[in-house]
């Protein structure tokens, strides 16, 4: 390891201050020691210098959804191969949802979580802790126990509470020990046995459907829990422009509140469905076109915070069957800024927008000090390469599993570099450094 | 494009055999997949073989030596029948699948299921499936032709085109009829494929249900939508009745069956709204008194029997056509 690396002629991108401008970035012992707006002076003497070319730099991305394999389920994703997918896709720090056999809610299986991510990934895996034992949304975990074991926020993952006692003794507990919620949204009996958007395109598929208030019904009970309780609530993810208008709303009186949404409700719809190609059944759905545009003018204002890969490897066991029968859950780490640079490119939001939602917001969720460039911070970094072509192919991807939503998509922009702790992790030729 | 020299699509006289064929489909998996042409070549094809099922000996010898598998996720003693009827009449050698007995039990997956029967070289699957979309999902892991004998609530053709027939036979035409299909058409399969066959052929679809048993949209795959069923039969040339499910009539959906005789079963009264020549269909089997009074059902305006008869022509026409195409290639 060499322990300083300065990267000059680079686009440095930080969306925290809100710069954008030309310039250079020192790393010194896998911290940003200096950075150098503008022209940079020259590098002191034997310091090794590298050419970005005029690429972006930016910090490293901060993925707040993504589920694996380990332990349990190995053969789906383990942590090394979850952590090479995200070193690929610029993620250098990622929240792991607690839905694993057995499921995170305990802490010996946090500490487990961190032991192996040590011992085996090269990126941040940030372990998350289950709300309620064993994902049943009825008995609270121990979320003191928890946190001092190293959770960094409480969430059922794909599980939704339906309790609304249960989810007020969770949210005012949570505060108690200052963590924040992450809640997935649905209404068990509203969602019944529907698969997909609820619409013309289930009915001719002969599909049942899933309304959007089977998320609005149950958004409004969590947004005035929260605003009773005090929580920092996160909701996982919204896919309709009802749910962003109440999102909108909420905020104007509680500013300990925040929204996320998938890669895949920002990018597809319900027509990419086709003739029931499961890759693309996902929870919540995906919906009309008309709302999926209303998702990307709430990411676009503000409403949505933090936009995430939900990256959720699957076995074609789950997934070769008939489409109500197939399961969840799409991977999407490597594909998270290739697809979402369409929106740059169509110049449907800024860079700086974007990369917010990516890296600064949710390390403000997270409670994390990367997220910046910053000097002292960690130097968690990406060179982005904003025209890089490329064809997303699932053979390539380094997850273990292939169950993408965007197979054979051309996408422009690409990570070519990422850096953790001032260490090369991931490089566009190929090489993962171990 | 399929070439469309035989636009007499509504042909009724029916007893030419068709001479010309440009059915060139290897899978029957709805009727969406369908145009015109290749509906009216069907019922055509479907025409000859109503007289080849009531000729004393009804051996016809065109599938001798190719084998048809039944293969019913779903129980349903009348299709199956009427399949295994159908290949035997064309001389086919037919295997059913006794699904409950199977690996499928034993947690096997529909894929291997298929990989399977692929392996046994079987030139014809006839599947019905629970789960909508999962017969053309077994029909991309298979090397022969796959009929679609029913998909959840997503399609069942051949009862589309029987029902056609039928009605083509009574009435002489499709183009230009009103028919209102009645009852659950949320959870019908039937429902699906009559809408969009009928819709293709030019007649005037309407739906009658109460509110929770319309599914969403269904104003784009009908022409007419009614609540009021005595409005939705008005004028009608066809009345179509569905199955309703008892379990839908117990508080869950319907509050009660009688409730639902009372505004949507079929009886003399109502069905006094339609034409007077109009005639009664129903899929079977039939809940006498929850979707249709029994003198109805039974009464003279009913060609429920003749559907159940067609269905025998319509699936030896499907057969034949599909595997004159495998012949062929």
């Amino acid at each position: 390891m060499k322990n300083e690396l300065i990267i000059k002629n680079a686009r440095l991108v930080d969306p925290a201050s809100g710069k954008d401008a030309n310039g250079a970035l020192w790393i010194k012992n896998g911290k940003i020691k200096e950075i150098h707006w503008g022209n940079a002076p020259d590098a002191p003497e034997g310091i090794e210098t590298r050419d970005a070319h005029g690429n972006v730099i930016a910090p490293g991305l901060i993925d707040t959804r993504v589920f694996a394999g380990e332990p349990g389920r190995e053969h789906r994703e383990t942590l090394e191969s979850v952590s090479n997918a995200a070193a690929a896709g610029g993620v250098t720090s990622f929240l792991l949802m607690p839905d694993t056999t057995p499921v995170i809610d305990d802490g010996a299986l946090v500490d487990f979580i961190i032991r192996r991510a040590e011992a085996t990934s090269c990126v941040k895996i940030l372990p998350s802790a289950a709300i309620s034992k064993g994902l049943k949304g009825q008995d609270l975990t121990e979320f003191g126990l928890l946190k001092a074991a190293g959770a960094r926020a409480f969430t059922d993952g794909n599980s939704s509470i339906q309790s609304t006692a249960m989810l007020k003794n969770a949210f005012t507990y949570a505060q108690n020990f200052d963590m924040p919620i992450i809640h997935q949204v649905g209404d068990r009996e509203l969602i019944g046995s529907g698969v997909m958007n609820s619409g013309i395109l289930a009915t001719g598929l002969g599909l049942k459907g899933i309304p959007h208030e089977a998320e609005t019904i149950p958004l409004a009970r969590d947004l005035q829990l929260a605003e009773m309780t005090g929580v920092r609530y996160h909701t996982a993810q919204i896919s309709c422009g009802k749910a962003a208008e109440m999102m909108a709303y909420a905020k104007q009186s509680n500013k300990n509140i925040s929204a996320g949404i998938s890669i895949n409700h920002l990018c597809l719809n319900e027509n990419d469905i086709g003739s029931y190609r499961t890759y693309f059944k996902l929870s919540p759905p995906l919906r009309a076109e008309d709302e999926r545009q209303k998702m990307v003018e709430g990411l676009r204002n503000g409403t949505i915070d933090i936009l995430h890969s939900a990256h959720d490897p699957q076995d074609t066991e789950g997934k070769r069957r008939p489409f109500a029968e197939a399961t969840d859950g799409a991977i999407g780490l490597e594909t998270l800024l290739g697809a979402a640079l369409r929106l740059v490119h169509d110049e449907q939001i800024s860079l700086l927008d974007l990369l917010k939602t990516l890296t600064i917001n949710p390390a403000k969720l997270l409670g994390l000090e990367t997220g910046r460039l910053a000097k002292g911070a960690a130097a968690d970094l990406i060179e982005i390469d904003l025209n890089y072509p490329w064809v997303v192919a699932e053979t390539d991807l380094k997850s273990r599993s292939q169950n993408t939503a965007f197979e054979h998509a051309r996408l422009f922009g690409k990570v070519t570099t990422t850096w953790v702790n001032g260490n090369i992790v991931f490089e566009q030729d190929g090489t993962t450094a171990p | 494009m399929t070439p469309n020299s035989r636009t007499n699509s509504d042909n009724a006289s029916g007893t030419n055999v068709p001479t010309q064929h440009h059915f060139s489909q290897k899978h029957l998996l709805g009727i969406s997949h369908l145009n015109p042409v290749e509906i009216t070549e069907l019922l055509d094809r479907a025409e000859a073989m109503v007289d080849i099922s009531r000729q004393p000996r009804k051996a016809k010898h065109s599938l001798k030596g190719r084998t048809q598998i039944n293969l019913f996720f779903e129980n349903s003693t009348r299709t199956q029948s009427s399949f295994e009827i159908a290949g035997k009449r064309l001389g086919a050698d037919v295997l059913n699948m006794a699904v409950q007995t199977s690996s499928v039990k034993k947690g096997e997956t529909l894929i291997d299921t298929a990989a399977t029967l692929n392996a046994m070289q079987p030139d014809v699957i006839v599947v019905r499936h629970a789960a909508s979309g999962a017969v053309e999902l077994l029909s991309q892991k298979v090397a022969c032709s796959v009929i679609n004998a029913g998909d959840g609530t997503h399609e069942h053709p051949t009862q589309a085109l029987l029902d056609a027939l039928t009605i083509r036979r009574n009435k002489g035409r499709l183009n230009g009829l009103t028919v209102a299909i009645c009852g659950d058409i949320a959870n019908s399969r039937v429902a699906r494929s009559n809408l969009l066959l009928l819709g293709a052929m030019n007649a005037r679809t309407r739906v009658v249900a109460p509110k929770n048993m319309l599914p969403t949209g269904v104003e784009h795959m009908a022409a007419e939508v009614f609540t009021d069923m005595e409005e939705g039969l008005k004028g009608a040339d066809v009345v179509m009745m569905l199955r309703l499910q008892h379990e839908r009539a117990s508080g869950k959906m319907i509050p009660s069956v009688r409730e639902f005789y009372h505004f949507y079963g079929l009886d003399e009264r109502k069905l006094a709204f339609a034409k007077d020549d109009a005639i009664v269909m129903h899929p079977g089997p039939m809940n006498r008194g929850v979707e249709i009074a029994p003198t109805i059902a039974d009464g003279p305006r009913s060609v429920i029997t003749e559907q159940v008869e067609m269905g025998v022509a319509v699936r030896m026409a499907v057969l034949e056509a599909l595997l004159a195409n495998g012949e062929a290639s």
